[in-house]
């Protein structure tokens, strides 16, 4: 059969997952095949059986495409093929694979909808139909937004089974079998004599047949990896230094390179002066990048040095110097003109609050926020007359692809991405600016790879922060219950600045900005939620629970001052106002674990309790403090999320964990401040985050009663630091709406 | 200069000052320990000397009192070290990238102190900075590896 059809035959999965609604593209490009990468330079007697299962003789190779930042996604990616296809993970080889359009993520994009996640309405269900159309047609290959286990775990599952039942078939055509009396195991189909054939000798003769499309998924009930205790495929590797991380990639004739660039983002270089710098031992070359110098040396160390001692008169970048500068223009931007959205407007909120006897207001302020990641960004690449090799970890392979093609004037066809796991990211990955300095730089020495490392100081200095944010919240009680609540959040736009860095700016309001806020499911009878969108300051980005990561903060502490003042019961209140039967179970989960009675402890303990949902999770948090004579600890911490089915207990553990703490460290102790355009935090001795004696025992349940799977690297980020606050409000009567929370209170 | 390192010995002709994590990671091309900071804030450059832990980020290399070892030799014969065994049963790990750093802390401290309290880890390993938050497992996984090595 001609190979055309071949392929189109075996691209199944994607195109029978793409959704009639391509309103904007029509329904042709929607509904068509896109076709399987891998079938592209397949060596005879090996298969692709579909994009993400290729078989040669030497073994399987999985390919994960969506990236691995210590989430634990490639594990996962690789145990749900593995579930259906009957392989043990561990055999296999995982590989990222190169960037295609049959790797596209849907589910970020109709995420990003101005639709609650717990709507399931016609018209949102309309609209994220349109939106995973547009995304397959742009083929964005993106991992971020707790999307990777939504977008891909049906299609990975599928993807197995659709391997499974072709060697099956493979197997049934050379035996004389029929495919129903034969079954697979431990990579190989079994005969009903017993006898087994191995899948990488069935490979040659699966490539020639059509792939067996017609496949049912496997059972919760008939999983014998998914859901139960299972072992992450890096586990080993990450134990024993063996991982090689971007920075540890060693290849012959390597050379080592490093870059400065403007400390004032997107400012310009007036000159510099590398006299010195270009005779200390080891440079061998310094040369102009793209809004800064890159120096190159014969080791990272020598290439720092070096950096440090080139002379650079840098031009100020567009945006104020300081952070109360910055502050000033958020507090301006809180008027009609800069007004963008109001997504959540229940009943009249302003005829509540003008009839309450005692209405209550506050404001709220969070800082920016580096991402910091343990691992300083790097990138190897070799370029060549002809082809461009890129060594790296990224979040955005097809564009990054794309924009270095562009660079280096070749094809993108000509550029190979050879993608790593990263050490850390919390979305700092999702931009490629330390990738193409990288590019500029390989461009001055054709043949030799050079790895271009960012110092620390460098790294933190030219982060894509978590943006500042103001809140102003007003609200009403009465009878004893919650009334009225009205929240305005006011920040620069995290979709406008990355997007604008990456893609384009898309249109329609930006629900980044109040995400947190406008998509909680109370049932608040006067209710308002207002973005308003401040002119841009330092370029932002994403980082760990965008949006919810300051409005889930604003708005339930905001809720907690009035359940306060209405002398309700934080838990009782929240569990009355709820109006969502998932949100409701991780709230009476949180509350049994920790036997709630109240928030008051006695002898200067308090217990806060929070609720958020992000990312399609209820997430219910609560957290016990204690006012020492040294200062606050953190004694306990419980918290309860609905995923709707966990597939990896262990690491969906380690994932909520991991965002609670993040959560927790970032609002007890961190924050960039910015003088000179620059931020004054730029090593861990000033933003060091939480440290093992800060670290209070931790005790997770996972519910699987939400009717969507959905990701938990994020989730529970949002409400670790509401809970603290409203803990320390327990025990102290000290109120805070101001992160770090060290600025106001002293942490044992 | 003579280096001893994970039992093999290097001449390496660099600066005195160089830090010992640079010599190793970008001459010698053992990469285990990490740069994380470059001012013993993190604790990722973690490595042995004579058997005590150090941040070799802030060794200068011409200043070596002894034998180096580093994550790829902790265990001796290539076997897994107890700590090493403790972070796999555990899935301590996340991103990774500061756990050669935490295991090398983690089996110094055992070195020292077969059973630790919950105090004593918190202090011994107050300077290994992880971001993702893996520190619960960092504990209960450190507390299982006392518990392996007393048994021998």
């Amino acid at each position: 059969m001609s190979r055309t059809r071949t392929i189109a035959r075996r691209s199944f999965l994607i195109g029978s997952a793409a959704i009639a609604g391509g309103v904007a593209f029509g329904a042709y490009l929607v509904a068509r095949p896109i076709p399987n990468p891998l079938l592209q330079g397949l060596a005879e007697g090996e298969a692709a059986l579909t994009p993400f299962v290729r078989i040669t003789d030497k073994g399987i190779i999985l390919i994960v495409p969506r990236a691995d930042v210590g989430q634990g996604i490639a594990s996962l990616q690789a145990h749900l093929i593995a579930e259906e296809l009957d392989i043990d993970p561990a055999t296999a080889t995982l590989d990222p694979g190169q960037p295609h359009a049959a790797y596209y993520n849907a589910t970020v994009a109709a995420d990003g909808l101005p639709f609650a996640l717990y709507d399931d309405g016609r018209l949102a269900r309309m609209a994220r139909a349109g939106a995973k159309g547009v995304i397959k047609v742009m083929g964005m290959q993106i991992t971020g937004g707790s999307s990777s286990t939504p977008d891909m775990h049906e299609t990975l599952r599928r993807a197995g089974a659709v391997a499974r039942e072709t060697l099956k078939q493979a197997a049934a055509q050379r035996t004389g079998i029929t495919r129903a009396d034969l079954r697979t195991e431990n990579a190989a189909v079994i005969l009903p004599d017993g006898t087994t054939i191995a899948y990488v000798d069935l490979a040659g003769e699966a490539a020639a047949i059509d792939p067996v499309t017609d496949v049912t998924l496997r059972r919760p009930d008939q999983w014998r990896l998914l859901g139960q205790t299972m072992q992450r495929t890096d586990m080993v590797a990450k134990s024993t230094g063996a991982q090689v991380y971007g920075i540890d990639l060693r290849l012959p004739g390597m050379e080592f390179a490093t870059v400065r660039r403007n400390p004032g983002i997107g400012g310009a270089v007036n000159g510099y002066d590398a006299g010195k710098a270009a005779t200390m031992p080891g440079v061998i070359g310094i040369v102009p990048v793209t809004g800064g110098v890159g120096v190159i040396a014969d080791n990272t160390w020598r290439a720092f040095r070096a950096a440090e001692a080139v002379q650079i008169d840098w031009a100020a970048p567009a945006y104020p110097a300081t952070s109360d500068e910055m502050w000033r223009v958020l507090d301006a931007a809180h008027t009609d003109a800069h007004r963008n959205s109001r997504l959540r407007n229940d009943g009249d909120v302003d005829a509540a609050l003008s009839q309450a006897a005692h209405p209550l207001s506050a404001e709220y302020r969070t800082p920016y926020l580096a991402h910091g990641a343990l691992e300083p960004l790097s990138a190897t690449v070799l370029y060549t007359a002809d082809r461009l090799d890129i060594w790296t970890a990224t979040q955005v392979p097809d564009v990054l692809r794309d924009r270095a093609a562009a660079l280096a004037g070749l094809d993108p066809a000509r550029v190979t991405l050879h993608l790593l796991h990263a050490g850390g990211s919390f979305g700092r990955r999702l931009d490629i600016d330390y990738v193409l300095p990288a590019v500029e730089i390989a461009m001055t020495r054709p043949g030799t790879p050079v790895q271009t490392t960012l110092s620390r100081e460098e790294d933190m200095t030219h982060d894509f922060p978590r943006p500042m944010q103001l809140a102003r919240c007003r609200g009403a009680v009465q009878d004893g219950r919650v009334a009225a609540l009205s929240l305005d959040t006011i920040g620069p736009s995290v979709s406008e600045s990355w997007f604008g860095r990456i893609l384009f700016a898309p249109p329609g309001p930006d629900t980044l900005l109040v995400l947190g806020a406008y998509d909680q499911p109370y049932a608040i009878p006067d209710y308002r939620v207002t973005g308003y969108k401040a002119p841009s300051l330092v370029p932002v980005g994403s980082w760990r629970s965008p949006g919810a990561c300051s409005n889930v903060f604003f708005h339930d502490t905001f809720l907690d001052e009035l359940i306060h003042a209405a002398g309700a019961d934080p838990l009782a209140e929240r569990l009355r106002l709820i109006d969502h039967a998932p949100s409701r179970g991780v709230l009476e989960a949180v509350g049994e674990m920790c036997n709630w009675s109240g928030p008051a402890l006695g002898d200067g303990r308090g217990r806060g309790i929070a609720y958020g949902f992000a990312h399609g999770v209820p997430v219910a948090t609560v957290v016990d403090v204690t006012a020492t004579d040294l200062g606050i600890t953190i004694d306990a911490v419980w918290i309860a999320v609905d995923c709707g089915t966990v597939y990896d207990p262990v690491n969906a553990e380690a994932q909520v964990t991991g965002s609670t703490i993040w959560g927790l460290a970032h609002a007890m102790n961190c924050e960039l401040t910015y003088e000179d355009h620059a931020p004054v935090q730029t090593n861990f001795d000033r933003f060091e985050g939480m440290r093992l004696h800060q670290t209070p025992g931790l005790s997770v349940r996972l519910l699987e009663q939400g009717p969507h799977v959905r990701g938990l690297g994020e989730p529970a980020t949002a409400t670790a630091a509401p809970a603290l606050g409203n803990a320390i409000f327990a025990a102290t009567g000290q109120r805070l709406r101001e992160m770090p929370f060290s600025s106001s209170v002293t942490f044992a | 200069m003579q280096l001893l390192v994970n039992g093999t010995p290097h001449t390496v002709t660099v600066e005195d000052e160089m830090p010992l994590l640079w010599v190793l990671r970008d001459v010698l091309n053992i990469t285990g320990p990490k740069y994380g900071c470059g001012i013993a804030q993190c604790g990722a450059c973690t490595v042995h000397i004579d058997g005590a832990a150090v941040r070799s980020c802030q060794v200068a290399v011409g200043d070596v009192w002894g034998a180096v070892t580093t994550i790829e030799a902790l265990a001796p014969d290539a076997a897994l070290h107890p700590v090493q065994a403790a972070w796999i049963d555990h899935q301590v790990a996340q991103c990774g990238y500061c756990q050669s750093g935490q295991m090398m802390q983690a089996a110094d401290l055992l070195a020292r102190n077969p059973a630790p309290s919950d105090a004593e880890i918190d202090d011994a390993m107050a300077g290994n900075l992880c971001r993702c938050g893996t520190y619960p497992r960092i504990r209960a996984a450190i507390h299982a590896a006392a518990a392996a090595l007393r048994k021998g």
